[in-house]
């Protein structure tokens, strides 16, 4: 699927922000601020960006995604149900006993999940390993990877850059969802990650910062990805933690929240009318 | 029945060249080190297929995980450390993205045991099968020999499915087992038989019990001995057959008697109603120190002579 029209995609990031509610439902508690924050990125990974095939997940050329920050798969099911990969009637199965999907990735029970993820900081080093073995069959899949700024605390993270720049594994892009919002507290709270880009830079990284719910910035970061042979390549997307919510943008006690009734009509409310508005822009 | 006693080669070693076998007879398998590739002998490996080996530094979570990604994609990835850091360092690693998918990974740790010798507690790993038997899906398996650690290696390359741990040693060890042996997971081997106690023992230990049998023999003491080389799964009708073929059932392992192999024997032991006694030998809820491997066997009571000496007071001969 390669949906180049911008406005389109915008169309379907607001579809996907509304699965990702809809599933969650009110009175539970679930990761509302990530998976919106990475709405956008998502979105345009699967209809705008990768080699994939929905009728074959297993499609051995396809390229390969990874949400490292595994509490924010609900996007990536949503994305997966979109696409047909799974029954969108599923959806709302999302982490009740007896579901396929779990509060964090499993791989082994959802077809289009390339690994484990849940325990922070492990990602990059599995794309790695991903795009290692790409190497090994000879097949030039790219890989996808995306990374929370929380997440960045994690010494593991730097383990994995360093690898990836050393092996030259120019077929690996991190996304970093920089929502500014860990669980408790700022991103930059009890360790500071600034300068990001510089960062990793000197880890042998190739930067760029963006707007990550731009969708024309994010298109585009992800064809200059592309470009590189050898350096992997780091997009640092800017995003709010919530977004399309307004009462959720930006509030920390989101990350694993809980919706009440009201809220929760609300919500959909909001997310209903962006989907109506981004619409009316198309036509 | 057992080998030459009089060849003897660190399991370490076996390991290696089995690797190289195995790096022939599959071109899907991959070889992943953190720093330690002449240590773990995968420098062997490294030599005839530098294209599928990958040293990922001195960083074993990376390792872990880089491992796990490879395994999704449908390669065989062989992980080495030593024993202590590649089951301690990244156990998170390990159990998410590994054990919970299943994943066909195959985890050498070198150097285990207090035959690691003088690098001391934080190398020697005491604690690494019973982190390992923790984990679902794992298989724990731990090779008396060169030649059990041959057909381990070559069997865990495609006859064998998921996660498996094997611990190696860097002691010399003489080779016990028949030199057509074939193995089998989760099946005990029996050794030597006799009708006064059984000694279940793992890895070196299994020398060293055969040593201690030799010397009961002596004083009229006719022990059992059986390699329970496997671990996790244990293979339980071995333990039923000790219970019921001896009153006293004795588990010799370089590992804490806490998690172990005594631990998964008296598991067995309780569920099925103790036909026997159960005495577990091991290291005893410590840590190891810096010293000799044949000076930290002594010290901790897993030497022939101890072992034989301990069992003759108990039988009263």
């Amino acid at each position: 699927m390669t949906i180049r029209d911008i406005q389109a995609l915008r169309v379907l990031a607001a579809e996907l922000r509304l699965h990702i509610v809809r599933m969650m439902g009110p009175n539970k508690a679930h990761h509302f601020g990530g998976s919106l924050s990475v709405a956008d990125m998502v979105t345009a990974l699967y209809f705008a960006k990768m080699r994939y095939d929905p009728q074959n997940p297993q499609w051995p050329e396809r390229d390969r995604f990874l949400m490292s920050k595994g509490h924010c798969v609900p996007a990536q099911y949503a994305a997966l149900a979109m696409l047909g990969v799974i029954p969108i009637e599923e959806l709302p199965t999302l982490k009740v006993l007896g579901t396929r999907l779990q509060g964090h990735p499993a791989s082994h029970l959802v077809p289009g999940l390339e690994g484990c993820t849940g325990s922070l900081g492990q990602g990059l080093s599995f794309s790695n390993g991903m795009a290692l073995a790409g190497r090994v069959k000879g097949l030039d899949y790219r890989v996808y990877c995306v990374i929370g700024d929380g997440e960045m605390q994690e010494g593991q993270v730097w383990e994995a850059a360093m690898t990836a720049s050393y092996r030259c594994l120019g077929n690996v892009t991190a996304l970093i969802d920089r929502n500014g919002l860990k669980g408790m507290d700022a991103s930059c709270c009890a360790k500071c990650m600034d300068p990001l880009d510089t960062r990793w830079e000197t880890f042998g990284w190739r930067a760029r910062e963006i707007d990550g719910h731009d969708m024309a910035q994010i298109v585009e970061a992800l064809d200059w990805a592309d470009q590189s042979d050898e350096v992997p390549t780091v997009i640092i997307a800017n995003t709010v933690k919530g977004k399309g919510i307004s009462f959720i943008e930006g509030q920390p006690q989101y990350h694993n929240g809980v919706l009440t009734d009201e809220q929760f009509e609300r919500a959909i409310a909001e997310l209903e009318a962006t989907l109506q508005e981004v619409r009316e822009e198309q036509a | 029945m057992s080998g030459d006693l009089s060849e003897m080669m660190q399991t370490r070693e076996a390991y290696g060249q089995a690797l190289v076998e195995v790096g022939r007879a599959h071109d899907d398998v991959v070889v992943i080190d953190a720093d330690l590739y002449n240590s773990t002998r995968t420098v062997l490996f490294r030599d005839q297929f530098p294209e599928r080996f990958f040293d990922i530094g001195i960083a074993e979570m990376d390792l872990m995980s880089t491992g796990a990604g490879m395994a999704s994609q449908g390669l065989v990835p062989y992980v080495n450390s030593f024993a202590m850091f590649l089951t301690a360092h990244c156990y998170d690693q390990l159990r998410i993205q590994i054990c919970y998918p299943n994943l066909h990974v195959i985890l050498a740790g070198s150097s285990a045991g207090l035959t690691q010798g003088p690098d001391g507690a934080s190398h020697q790993s005491l604690e690494d099968v019973a982190l390992m038997r923790a984990l679902p899906n794992m298989r724990v398996l731990v090779p008396a020999d060169a030649i059990e650690t041959r057909a381990m290696t070559l069997a865990l390359a495609h006859d064998i499915d998921g996660p498996a741990y094997v611990r190696l040693g860097r002691y010399d060890t003489p080779n016990v087992m028949p030199a057509d042996y074939q193995y089998r997971l989760g099946q005990a081997f029996t050794l030597r038989q006799g009708k006064d106690v059984t000694l279940m023992a793992c890895g070196h230990m299994v020398a060293v019990a055969l040593g201690a049998a030799e010397l009961l023999a002596r004083r009229q003491i006719e022990a059992t001995v059986v390699n329970m080389s496997t671990i996790k799964p244990l293979d339980d009708e071995a333990v039923a057959r000790a219970m019921s073929e001896t009153p006293l059932v004795v588990t010799v392992e370089e590992h804490s008697i806490i998690g172990g192999l005594g631990s998964a024997v008296a598991e067995v032991m309780a569920e099925d109603g103790c036909g026997a006694r159960l005495m577990r030998m091991g290291t005893r809820d410590v840590f190891g120190e810096s010293g000799m491997a044949d000076e930290l066997l002594a010290r901790h009571g897993l030497t022939a002579e101890a072992i034989a000496e301990r069992l003759r007071r108990e039988f009263g001969r």
